[in-house]
């Protein structure tokens, strides 16, 4: 196990596999991209059951109301591109022709946050979640690591209705396994802890870790609470999550607008917590060489959560 | 087409521009001109071309009609009215609070197909209904009607690309050709040139018709179905406001309310036809 496999670790990679076997076993599940299936794995699906497969070209208003036609004569579509794409660009598709109706179309975002850290501003998504969550009958789940996006996978299908699933381009840390359980709108406690919680999703699952450890060496107990959920979130199920703790922070690689510190926040309005919100500062994100770099340059680190979590206590 | 038959359709469209009328109250705002002038090429789709019925509205093999300028959705339940999908005194209930019949097209309401409203999205929608099929080795059809001054909307040319990749011969659309959009003559406001002409460099097989010639919309439209390897776009000239003398070829009453006065000199001139 010290070497896991490329396969294990990266949630781009556990994606495509996730869908190849649900559209194996449905041959109403179909695939569509608008030209990055390659790099959002949907590739899988055109390799291996090209039947199942529509290329939409680089067209994705198209993509998601023909998605919408599919889902009206009874495919399951999951429609492929980048999370900043996948959610701006045809906003109003989804939002029109997509929630309003209540159809099972499947919206993947591939590259969320700053993964794509190489391709700039353009290419990185921070609204991704805020945009989604707003629209009613929308799901939107963020999958923790890659054996989580294979259960989100599976989840998202036996779901009759829109969900938005987002994905992290690069490896990241293998923190659940087979039998950890995986509910739609219910917070996962990774660690326990009774000082303060950090909420954490997708990549700042490790750094809440690690501030954790961290923090335990100074005689601090924090509970590490990972939300694959932001929308719907079960209330009751957060609050008994959080409950015994003096402080909260929220890390999330998001705009601090309308992610997961909003969704926390919200659950908690009638019991606040002290609470500080670690994202993206309502700004834009820029190129870096490299993912560390560039997460560490917007503030996103264990240093900065431990920090957050001793100001707060 | 025998004179029969083009009687009969001729009756089935008047009936659409009354229920038309019906659907628009008085004093309520509404769109008329570009349901009036669909009127025709809707009344052909449902009593005489399209494979439908309101008793199998689930059948998967049923043709289906999306009304992509969702605006001109009162022909659409006009017509669905008198087909039997729901009952005809429903249609003065338009767009009234808790009302099955809203402003722009949903998918609870007997008969409509899919939820349009925003322009440029309805013809996509059919691109994926032929996708699917055509998956399905299913041999119904697809019919999207949509307005001249939608096709401003860039999402209808990347449909008409995929229809163009896919061949999708099983999708048929129809540009309802008025002339007119909201706020004056369309090629005024915002020209489009030659709309055959830019079907036709999609890879689309086009047909140019009199879009209230119930004869010319039916024989185009069969002779749409028998075309194989392409998609079909029938281009049919209208009247935007057709049959409402007072509201034929004018932005006017594209969402406009009539009087009491106006409904009957509205339903005087309808009969008239």
């Amino acid at each position: 196990m010290e070497k896991m496999k490329e396969q294990e670790k990266n949630p781009r990679v556990a994606y495509g596999l996730a869908l190849l076997a649900l559209a194996r076993a449905d041959r109403n599940v179909v695939a569509l991209d608008a030209d990055l299936c390659g790099s959002t794995q949907s590739v899988q699906i055109e390799k291996n059951l090209p039947g199942q497969y529509f290329e939409m070209g680089i067209g994705e208003a198209n993509m998601v109301s023909a998605a919408a036609g599919l889902a009206l004569c009874g495919k399951t579509p999951f429609v492929h591109t980048f999370a900043v794409f996948a959610t701006g660009r045809p906003f109003d598709q989804i939002r029109q022709g997509v929630c309003l109706p209540n159809l099972n179309v499947k919206i993947v975002g591939s590259s969320a946050g700053l993964s794509d850290f190489g391709d700039g501003a353009t290419h990185q998504s921070f609204e991704d979640m805020a945009l989604m969550s707003v629209l009613p009958n929308m799901t939107v789940l963020a999958p923790v690591d890659a054996v989580e996006v294979a259960k989100a996978v599976q989840a998202a299908a036996r779901i009759e209705g829109p969900v938005y699933i987002r994905l992290n381009r690069n490896d990241l840390p293998v923190l659940t396994d087979d039998s950890t359980p995986f509910e739609i709108g219910k917070p996962l406690v990774l660690a326990e802890g009774s000082d303060a919680a950090i909420c954490v999703n997708g990549v700042t699952a490790g750094m809440g870790l690690a501030a954790r450890e961290t923090l335990s060496g100074q005689g601090i107990g924090v509970r590490v609470v990972n939300f694959s959920t932001i929308k719907p979130l079960d209330g009751e199920a957060v609050r008994a999550a959080l409950s015994g703790v003096r402080a909260l922070v929220t890390a999330e690689e998001h705009s601090v607008i309308g992610g997961l510190g909003a969704a926390v926040a919200e659950c908690l309005s009638k019991t606040p917590l002290p609470t500080a919100r670690i994202g993206i500062a309502d700004r834009y994100g820029q190129s870096a060489h490299n993912y560390e770099e560039l997460l560490e340059h917007y503030g996103l680190t264990a240093g900065a959560i431990a920090e957050a979590v001793k100001e707060l206590l | 087409m025998d004179k029969d038959r083009q009687d009969f359709l001729r009756e089935k469209a008047r009936k659409v521009r009354l229920g038309i009328i019906d659907a628009l109250g008085i004093g309520n705002r509404g769109h008329l001109g570009g349901s009036m002038s669909c009127a025709d090429i809707v009344a052909v789709l449902y009593f005489y071309k399209m494979r439908h019925s309101p008793e199998k509205r689930g059948d998967p093999d049923r043709d289906r009609f999306i009304m992509s300028k969702g605006h001109s959705v009162l022909a659409q339940y006009a017509a669905l009215a008198e087909a039997g999908y729901f009952g005809k005194e429903l249609l003065a209930a338009t767009k009234s609070l808790g009302s099955l019949l809203q402003g722009h097209p949903e998918r609870h309401t007997p008969g409509i197909e899919a939820n349009t409203g925003s322009l440029g999205q309805g013809l996509s929608v059919g691109v994926g209904m032929a996708l699917a099929g055509r998956m399905d080795k299913r041999d119904y059809r697809v019919y999207v009607l949509v307005g001249d001054g939608e096709l401003a909307e860039g999402q209808i040319w990347e449909a008409a690309m995929a229809a163009g990749h896919y061949a999708l011969s099983n999708l048929t659309v129809i540009v309802d050709m008025n002339g007119v959009q909201a706020m004056g003559r369309t090629r005024d406001r915002y020209a489009i040139g030659s709309i055959p002409g830019r079907f036709a460099a999609f890879g689309w097989k086009t047909f140019e018709i009199d879009g209230h010639d119930v004869a010319d919309i039916a024989e185009t439209l069969d002779k749409a179905a028998d075309v194989r390897g392409c998609p079909t776009a029938i281009v049919a000239r209208t009247v935007k406001g057709k049959g409402v003398y007072f509201a034929e070829n004018t932005h006017t009453y594209h969402n406009n309310l009539l009087t009491a006065e106006d409904r009957e000199k509205a339903i005087a001139s309808v009969t008239a036809m």
